[in-house]
């Protein structure tokens, strides 16, 4: 069994756990982002959908739980090698200067991901653990929170932070997993930038959008 | 010699530290006269010749080729490995890059890994550990075999000879904003995987290297490219994604543990 920790431990190790896991949290924004669509088409449908979506009932905790895994490795993972890395360098530099490589994206992610890690939880606050009766819907717990204007803003800012930690993550973890080919990363790039804005915009219109056919 | 070439004045802030463990600090220095056709190492030369006849300590800095292919030298300018040039060593960087006036950082690589000697000297033997874990291939030495006698595609030589370019001066490290040595080891572990005579130990050597590498304190990837940028030999990051397969081959299927 030393072998899976002398695996897992390394540095490759870590990073293959922050790239799988970061895999599985992009393929769930795009299954969120799916349902979140039904949002623009009103009221009714967006319920429907909730209602559809819960009735899958034991597969609906089984997948909450796989996330909730998935968060614990991925946050601590990234903790561990925040430190780690830190303790790699004691003494900075006084002079700074980027050779070219790193972006704003890269540089931020620990930062991008705490936001994130803290967004999550209001958001589960704001929609999870709240009572839904026929009177007060999970469409009216939406449209309620989104009118105001602070949450709004943090909803929309909370969705670029998203983008960014995405537009890294996304070719990183093909990097990571070994998947860098001169044919493949160009368009592994791309699409990388293509799906940070899609969940940054498809996500953060909603803030705006819901209010307005809410009233 | 009659024909004067182009000279300089600049104002260098050179990282002096007496030891190792000792507290440093950034001395100024200010150099007349500067020639433009001085590589960086012969401007700190001439800087050097000045302080010991003023009877001051010389600035230590490591070199030995000056043609760009040991990888002795190495110096962080302006905050960045070997200076703002790209695929140049510190030893081939020259005056002429500079302005008159300028101002001129110069520290050492800065890494845990990389304790400092003295001013820019830094210990970079925690390199040569990785190397004694694996990376070499184990031959039993007898005559030499016929030459084509093991066909390997141009490409693939071509990419083996890119990864074995890495003259292991560390800028990579240098360079890292985790003070990570991947570049460096994905080169060494690359240059003999892609070749078949590196093949049979290839699981035990991505092994051996990558431990060796986390036991030395060097930092995690986490992909920002710096390393790529800055390395005087432009050894491709796609090399630490060739380590990620070979490592996980060796960790998943392979016998090695
Ligand atoms: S002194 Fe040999 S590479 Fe610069």
């Amino acid at each position: 069994m030393n072998w899976i920790i002398n695996t897992f431990g390394t540095s490759i190790g870590k990073k293959f756990l922050m790239a799988l896991s970061g895999a599985c949290f992009i393929g769930f924004l795009l299954g969120h982002l799916g349902g979140n669509i039904t949002l623009y088409f009103g009221k009714d449908t967006f319920n429907s959908y909730a209602e559809h979506l819960h009735a899958l009932g034991i597969l609906v905790t089984m997948a909450e739980i796989s996330l909730l895994s998935l968060l614990v490795i991925h946050v601590l993972t990234g903790i561990i090698l925040f430190f780690q890395n830190l303790a790699a360098r004691p003494q900075r530099y006084v002079a700074n200067k980027r050779a070219g490589g790193r972006t704003w994206a890269s540089a931020t992610m620990p930062y991008t991901g705490v936001l994130i890690l803290s967004f999550v939880l209001l958001h589960l606050i704001n929609f999870h653990f709240v009572k839904k009766t026929p009177d007060n819907t999970i469409f009216d717990i939406v449209s309620k929170t989104f009118a105001q204007p602070g949450y709004m803003v943090i909803y929309i800012i909370a969705m670029i932070v998203v983008a960014l930690h995405v537009s890294h993550g996304f070719w990183s973890l093909f990097q990571t997993l070994g998947a860098n080919h001169p044919k493949y990363m160009p368009i592994i790039t791309k699409v990388g930038i293509v799906l940070s804005l899609v969940f940054g915009i498809g996500f953060g219109l909603l803030p705006i959008y819901v209010p307005l056919i809410a009233s | 010699m009659t024909t004067q070439g182009k000279t300089i004045n600049i104002t260098l802030k050179v990282w002096r530290q007496k030891g190792p463990g000792v507290k440093g600090k950034l001395e100024t220095i200010e150099a007349k006269n500067i020639s433009t056709d001085m590589s960086f190492l012969e401007m700190l030369d001439t800087i050097n010749e000045g302080r010991i006849v003023q009877g001051k300590e010389p600035i230590e800095f490591d070199n030995d080729c000056r043609e760009g292919i040991c990888g002795m030298c190495g110096a962080v300018v302006n905050g960045i490995p070997h200076g703002p040039e790209k695929a140049m060593t510190l030893c081939q960087l020259h005056m002429r890059k500079f302005k008159n006036e300028d101002i001129i950082v110069v520290e050492p690589w800065r890494a845990r890994a990389f304790p400092i000697i003295k001013d820019l000297v830094v210990d970079r033997s925690a390199l040569d550990k990785i190397i004694q874990s694996g990376g070499f291939v184990s031959m039993v030495a007898g005559g030499a075999p016929d030459a084509n006698a093991i066909p390997i595609s141009q490409n693939i030589a071509e990419k083996a000879m890119d990864a074995a370019a890495c003259i292991g001066c560390g800028a990579c490290v240098a360079a890292c904003p985790n003070a990570s040595a991947m570049l460096f080891v994905s080169a060494k572990i690359s240059q003999l995987a892609l070749l078949p005579q590196g093949k049979p130990e290839a699981a035990q050597r991505a092994w051996n290297m990558v431990h060796a590498m986390d036991d030395c304190g060097f930092g995690n990837c986490t992909n920002e490219k710096e390393c790529e940028a800055a390395c005087p030999k432009e050894i491709s990051i796609v090399n630490i994604a060739r380590m990620n397969r070979e490592f996980i081959k060796a960790g998943f299927a392979s016998h090695v543990m």
